[in-house]
């Protein structure tokens, strides 16, 4: 999200060189609150923005006068603010001194509550907790068999004494979870309420019976990352009404322009606590607004990128990995593969390259990279003999039709993946006494994508010095 | 702003004050129609010299709207298709319900088809309102291929003569491109022994610009033929909407405004556009 923002400022910032006079400045907030507003942010946001971010110019205007990269301390003005903006600090989840941690989740209709209760219970679940979901959308038909369905396939108990579809009494349902999970010693609760309007006074009535009913110790409002000027005037209208403690974000995985976020953070004053960026149940992650700036502004989220390489690969092997390196042993296939799996720990490869700097212009290519494509050259490898995948020297014709045959793909993908693999090994062989090796470096990566980033890097080097300071990060 | 300074001055406007050009240009770009579109709109009015600002940008917006037919098209004596596609939690399947309920209410026989086989008690949920309708569906395994849910359902309703089939397809992002493929297998399939004579995208009317993008990318994949907007009983207005209408010349064919099934009506030019303006 929020590419269309990130290349507005990058294509803002080119045009900043050498000194920058005032008038030059204020020009530039208007801008960006253009820009903001372009990409959903509300009105009044975009305003109080434009009008936060020339009041720093100004307090700083000595200094980006006297410093001989202009840009880059405009740069870092914007990204002050916009961290702040944000929310500033990454918020994170309170947990009650009594468990059960009782969490309620409310938002529009569509906004994705139901698939989200399931992602923040999966969530839990992995940090070693025991939560329970709690069906209290009675209002949608079927609401409650698709939570039932998510917290099926997610191993997590579900609490649905009601069949929904119109019938039964939300607050009754919330209160009996409440205390289903106090006998069944669950330490989170999650209550999934029915979609309704900011101003249905019927239905914010509701909600506000269960909040008392079961005193939440956090509230959380969800909300699309493609809501429009809207979000603000409905956070409002939910903050004012039923109240709430953070945000939750959800389909950031789309082309969503993200003002939203902006927007319902400045109006209510409420972080935003998670984000949910896939379709897949484990596409959901804290949201950090220091890292969300540095996406948003074409740096990429390397933090993000690092704890999830270090999560995924275990410590031993990485460790073994890196001995026989230093011993001078060849990488092999045997390595590959288990570099292999790593990476399918780690998630999808369009999300991963999304998290790199750089990237922002070749979201499409990114976004359609072929997952299988992995899935493939693991069946070539599986069907190698352990001699081959130790020696892929003794890999002659025979031999690779038997492996064709094997794998079901034809020869000519064999042997370029074996071509492939004897550059990595190369590769391998130069980086040789340096640090560990790249959990990536085995991979023929997609030879456009490489392409093109070193493109854009040639570009920003003989580029103007703006420019190139906002895409080199120094 | 400096452009719509030198507007201000170069356009002394009728009797309409600056300030109430402000106002207006504020209420609609609070309903999503977007800052370019809402520029161009009232340079536009302002040339007009008006008295009334709302009703200049009225008729301004009435020129913009799509010549299409809003109904739904029908032609007697076989299967007509209706696909009701979008992203996810536009409300589709309740759309395809109260477009069921609607058609049925005209007296014609009517199938559905959920194919909508990713979302969790997707196909329950289109059940129970069907069941509520009283109209048949068609289904698969969770998880089925979509398109031999819609290949089962066009089979079907054209053996039983049936007059609309209206397939519930499942939401997905317009930027994953192979979900987009299998929609358009979904389409493709159902061609093959029967034309597809209305794909209806759902567009929630909470959505900010994105929805140009939806648009764009559904229309490519499957070739759109009319809007519904969804959810204009909350504080949105569904701007984006008018906007993909002028944008790409498709009508918005209805509005949606509430849980219950009968909240489904057609697109009123009238209401809709003053609503952009409140």
């Amino acid at each position: 999200m929020f590419e269309a923002l990130g290349q507005r400022f990058t294509s803002i910032f080119s045009g900043l060189r050498g000194k920058v006079s005032q008038a030059r400045l204020d020009q530039f907030s208007e801008e960006i609150k253009t820009a903001l507003i372009e990409s959903d942010v509300a009105l009044e946001v975009a305003n109080r923005f434009s009008a936060q971010l020339a009041e720093k110019f100004n307090q700083n205007s000595d200094e980006i006068n006297i410093s001989i990269n202009p840009a880059q301390k405009i740069y870092e003005l914007v990204n002050s603010q916009l961290v702040q903006t944000l929310g500033g600090a990454t918020r994170r989840l309170k947990y009650a001194k009594n468990p059960p941690t009782v969490i309620l989740l409310t938002g529009l209709q569509g906004a994705g509550k139901t698939t989200l209760a399931g992602k923040l219970a999966k969530y839990l679940k992995n940090d070693g907790n025991t939560p329970l979901l709690v069906a209290a959308d009675l209002q949608r038909p079927n609401a409650v068999n698709q939570l039932k369905v998510v917290g099926e396939s997610a191993g997590i108990a579900v609490f649905a004494p009601e069949v929904g579809n119109g019938a039964g009494d939300p607050v009754a349902v919330a209160k009996a979870g409440i205390k289903y999970a106090v006998d069944k010693v669950h330490n989170f609760v999650i209550v999934d309420t029915a979609g309704r309007t900011g101003i249905d006074d019927l239905l914010m009535k509701q909600i506000i019976d269960v909040r008392d009913a079961i005193t939440p110790d956090e509230i959380f409002f969800v909300v699309d990352a493609m809501t429009g000027q809207d979000a603000a005037k409905t956070a409002k209208a939910f903050s004012d009404g039923v109240g709430f403690d953070a945000v939750v974000l959800t389909k950031l995985d789309g082309d969503a322009r993200g003002g939203a976020a902006l927007s319902i953070v400045e109006m209510t004053g409420k972080p935003i606590i998670f984000a949910s960026t896939g379709e897949k149940i484990s596409d959901f992650t804290l949201f950090h607004p220091d890292r969300m700036a540095s996406r948003i502004l074409g740096k990429g989220d390397i933090a993000s990128l690092a704890e999830q390489a270090k999560s995924a690969i275990p410590e031993q092997a990485a460790q073994k990995l890196e001995e026989k390196f230093a011993k001078g042993e060849d990488f092999t296939f045997e390595d590959f593969l288990s570099q292999l799996e790593a990476m399918k720990n780690m998630g999808s490869m369009s999300k991963l390259m999304g998290l790199l700097p750089g990237t922002a212009g070749m979201k499409k290519q990114i976004e359609n990279f072929d997952e299988s494509e992995l899935v493939r050259t693991r069946a070539i490898i599986e069907s190698m003999t352990p001699l081959e995948r130790n020696n892929p020297k003794v890999l002659n014709g025979s031999r690779r039709a038997r492996i064709a045959r094997g794998s079901g793909r034809a020869v000519s993908e064999i042997n370029a993946l074996v071509d492939r693999f004897g550059q990595a090994q190369k590769m391998m062989k130069q980086m040789r006494g340096g640090s560990m090796p790249m959990p990536m470096a085995g991979l023929g990566s997609p030879p456009k994508i490489a392409q093109s980033n070193v493109k854009s890097k040639k570009k920003s080097r003989s580029g103007n010095p703006a420019k190139r300071a906002i895409e080199e990060g120094n | 702003m400096s452009l719509f300074k030198r507007l201000f001055n170069a356009i002394k406007s009728g009797s309409v004050s600056d300030n109430e050009w402000e106002e207006i240009r504020v209420s609609l770009i609070e309903s999503d129609l977007g800052v370019k579109l809402t520029d161009e709109l009232i340079n536009m009015a302002k040339t007009t010299k008006p008295a009334d600002a709302k009703e200049a940008i009225m008729a301004e917006v009435k020129k913009w709207l799509s010549k299409d037919d809003r109904t739904i098209k029908f032609t007697p004596g076989r299967t007509n298709t209706i696909l009701v596609v979008g992203v996810n939690g536009t409300g589709k399947t309740t759309s395809t319900a109260k477009l069921a309920f609607h058609l049925k209410s005209e007296k014609k026989t009517i199938l559905l088809a959920a194919a909508d086989t990713f979302r969790a008690a997707a196909v329950e949920q289109l059940q129970t309102w069907a069941d509520r309708i009283g109209v048949e569906v068609v289904h698969g395994e969770s998880n089925a291929d979509p398109a031999s849910v819609a290949f089962s359902a066009i089979t079907k309703a054209k053996e039983d003569q049936i007059d609309y089939l209206v397939v519930d397809t499942a939401g997905r992002l317009h930027t994953k491109e192979n979900l987009m493929q299998e929609l358009g297998k979904v389409l493709r399939v159902i061609e093959k022994l029967s034309p597809v004579d209305e794909v209806l995208l759902v567009i929630d009317a909470t959505t900010g610009q994105n929805g140009m993008n939806q648009a764009r990318v559904f229309i490519e994949a499957v070739g759109v033929t009319g809007l519904i907007i969804t959810k204009l009983d909350g504080s949105a207005k569904g701007g984006v909407g008018m906007a993909v209408e002028k944008e790409f010349g498709l009508p918005i064919k209805y509005m949606g405004s509430g849980e219950q099934i009968s909240d489904l009506a057609p697109f009123d030019a009238e209401r809709f556009i003053e609503g952009l303006l409140e």
